[in-house]
């Protein structure tokens, strides 16, 4: 039986991530022979996590929430313990941010946003660089390879995989000394947000074709008759247009809504990255020629602060 | 409060437009039509480290890992406030390879423990949360571990009093908030704050400030770069539903197909 694949389990006091399925779904297809063993650390029950051949739970008091150092020291200590074949997570801000702690602790190569790999020695992998935007080949030569998967590459269906209630959960108490989480959340400040940009199923975003903060008027006036998130490029929010949260992009949001409307924007690579995984592209744009428009489904070719009213009014007229 | 001594790690990355190109052998981007820049997060974590020295008062030092020609990277750092450079290379990076993370953070660890023991510590580092071009995600990591200093990633808001730092993640929901002793490490997330333009004044001292160069060799680590691929594009036929405002029609018919409206 060939050793087992660490997935470390990203999960917030209890409540496990979407995306963690994707790391149980990439082990299970770059590793087919390897059992996967899911690691969830800290809390005083394990969630339930379905997909996975066996479930490590790692208690400690000082694991009660997270915490980067003492997640990346508790994770270490396992590995030790267990020798996996390889640790594995979903190449969230936490996964990543953990297996870049047990690389370092271990000093071992850690690759992360992995789109494909293949064990040997040394391991074989295929890596996003640029936010996605470009692909890097490249070796893994390591006792213990670390690998972050890219998001939203493997889906989360884990069809053939046992259910969470035929799993067993063995316990790991790793060795931490008092202020081993000295970074940990000590707190958390709550903001109210209806449609969330990453969840809205249609994005309304503006470029510097936009012109202004006002000029965000109408855009935020058709979001609102669709439900829409409103999005925008990093122009916008270098010019203090719109709040950095709202920027979509490599560094910026990822988004996949059913429908991003893309409103003044030439469609930069770091742009485009952030909304290729959207089902349905509808560019507004004087340009015919703007990357934007040749690589949309839809466009319409024109000033904005002319058609997006427009649209706004024809929607309003046809609900009327 | 004492001043504070802070050191800002930035990577000097090429800035491809609309498409990347490669070299013919598929080992590097090709650089000839492109200018050249700090990745993002990074020239947030320099415009960070002025506004806490504006605050507090003391002093920054930027640091690359990199060829001479990232001394363009450092001079505009100091462009906007910056007081020192630090350029770190050796032949193989001048000769525009670029290290893996295990060894850039290794000949960051050098340079660091070189300058502390040169001018006293430094209260923080600060890195990006991650480099625009590799995306490792781990150097700021690995140095904070070599140099037994807490860290935390993916930060939007920073502030210090009492030697403690208080700093702000943004997660789904809002922010969680962390605490860390100085001295410490953050990796900064662009969204910080605004970065501020150079000022006249400050490009002429930029000019003739003086560059440090650190020689650093340390070994390499075990992420190999093979070569690189750009993704395929997929060919879209682009439907055109009209121009100008006499689109909208057309635009409102694709909300009520799409079933959005
Ligand atoms: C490392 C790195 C990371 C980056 N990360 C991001 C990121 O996360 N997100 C991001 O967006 N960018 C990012 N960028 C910046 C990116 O390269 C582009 O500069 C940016 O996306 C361009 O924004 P824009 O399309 O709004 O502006 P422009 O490129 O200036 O395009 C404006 C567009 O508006 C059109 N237009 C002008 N007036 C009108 C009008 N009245 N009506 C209709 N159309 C009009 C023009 O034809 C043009 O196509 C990054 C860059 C780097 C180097
Ligand atoms: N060559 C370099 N020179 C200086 N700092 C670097 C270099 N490479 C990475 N860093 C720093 O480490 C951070 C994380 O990089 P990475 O691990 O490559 O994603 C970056 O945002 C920089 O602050």
């Amino acid at each position: 039986m060939t050793d087992p694949v660490l997935v470390l389990i990203d999960h917030d006091r209890g409540t496990v991530g979407d995306e963690t399925r994707q790391a149980l779904a990439f082990s299970r297809a770059c590793l087919p022979h390897a059992p996967v063993a899911a690691v969830v650390i800290g809390g005083a029950v394990p969630p339930t996590v379905s997909g996975a051949d066996a479930i490590w739970h790692v208690r400690h008091v000082e694991l009660d929430d997270y915490a980067p150092e003492a997640w990346g020291d508790a994770l270490h200590q396992l590995a030790a313990a267990v020798s996996p074949s390889a640790i594995v997570a979903t190449g969230t801000e936490r996964g990543n941010e953990v297996l870049a702690h047990v690389a370092a602790i271990a000093d071992e190569p850690f690759a992360a946003n992995v789109l494909l790999a293949t064990p040997g020695s040394p391991w074989r992998i295929r890596r996003a660089r640029w936010g996605g935007s470009l692909l890097e080949d490249a070796t893994v030569s390591a006792q213990l390879p670390i690998l972050s998967c890219a998001l939203h590459v493997y889906s989360g269906d884990l069809a053939n995989a046992p259910a969470a209630r035929e799993v067993s959960v063995a316990e790991f108490v790793p060795t931490l000394g008092p202020g081993a989480a000295r970074t940990r959340v000590v707190d958390r400040v709550q903001i109210a947000e209806g449609i969330t940009l990453t969840t809205a199923p249609v994005v309304v975003s503006g470029g510097r074709g936009v012109g202004s903060e006002e000029g965000f008027a109408a855009i935020e006036a058709l979001a609102e008759l669709l439900g829409a998130a409103v999005g925008c490029s990093r122009v916008v929010t270098n010019q203090g247009w719109r709040p950095h949260a709202d920027q979509v992009g490599q560094t910026g949001k990822r988004v996949a809504p059913d429908l991003y409307i893309a409103c003044g924007i030439s469609g930069a690579i770091q742009h485009w990255v952030g909304m290729q995984a959207a089902k349905h592209v509808l560019a507004i744009n004087t340009d015919p020629n703007a990357p934007m428009v040749t690589k949309a489904d839809y466009a319409v070719i024109g000033d904005l602060h002319e058609i997006v009213p427009a649209i706004v009014e024809e929607l309003r007229r046809r609900r009327a | 409060m004492p001043a504070l001594r802070i050191l800002v790690c930035v990577k000097r990355v090429p800035a491809p437009g609309a498409q990347i190109t490669l070299t013919a052998d598929g080992r590097a981007i090709d650089t000839r039509n492109l200018a050249f820049t700090t990745s993002p997060h990074e020239e947030c974590a320099v415009e960070e480290a002025i506004r806490l020295v504006e605050g507090h008062g003391g002093d920054i030092t930027v640091l690359t890992v990199g060829p001479p020609e990232a001394e363009e990277q450092l001079r505009f750092s100091i462009s906007v406030g910056a007081q020192h450079a630090i350029l770190v290379t050796n032949d193989r990076v001048a000769d525009g390879a670029d290290p893996d993370p295990q060894a850039t953070a290794r000949a960051i660890t050098g340079a660091v423990r070189a300058l502390e023991a040169e001018a006293g510590p430094f209260d923080l580092l600060l890195f990006g949360n991650e480099s625009a071009d590799s995306g490792g995600f781990q150097v700021g990591v690995r140095v904070a571990r070599a140099l037994g200093r807490p860290i935390v990633n993916g930060i939007k808001a920073i502030d210090i009093s009492d030697a403690v730092l208080t700093a702000r993640r943004e997660c789904d929901d809002g922010f969680e908030v962390y605490r860390l002793g100085l001295p410490a490490v953050i990796g900064v997330k662009e969204g910080i704050n605004l970065p501020r333009y150079p000022t006249l004044p400050g490009r002429l001292r930029s000019k003739k400030a003086e560059v440090q160069t650190i020689i650093a060799e340390p070994p390499g680590g075990g992420l190999t770069m093979v070569r690189f691929e750009t993704p395929a594009v997929e060919v879209t036929e682009t439907v055109l539903l009209g121009t100008g405002a006499g689109a909208a029609g057309a635009v409102v018919d694709l909300f009520y197909e799409l079933g959005l409206a």
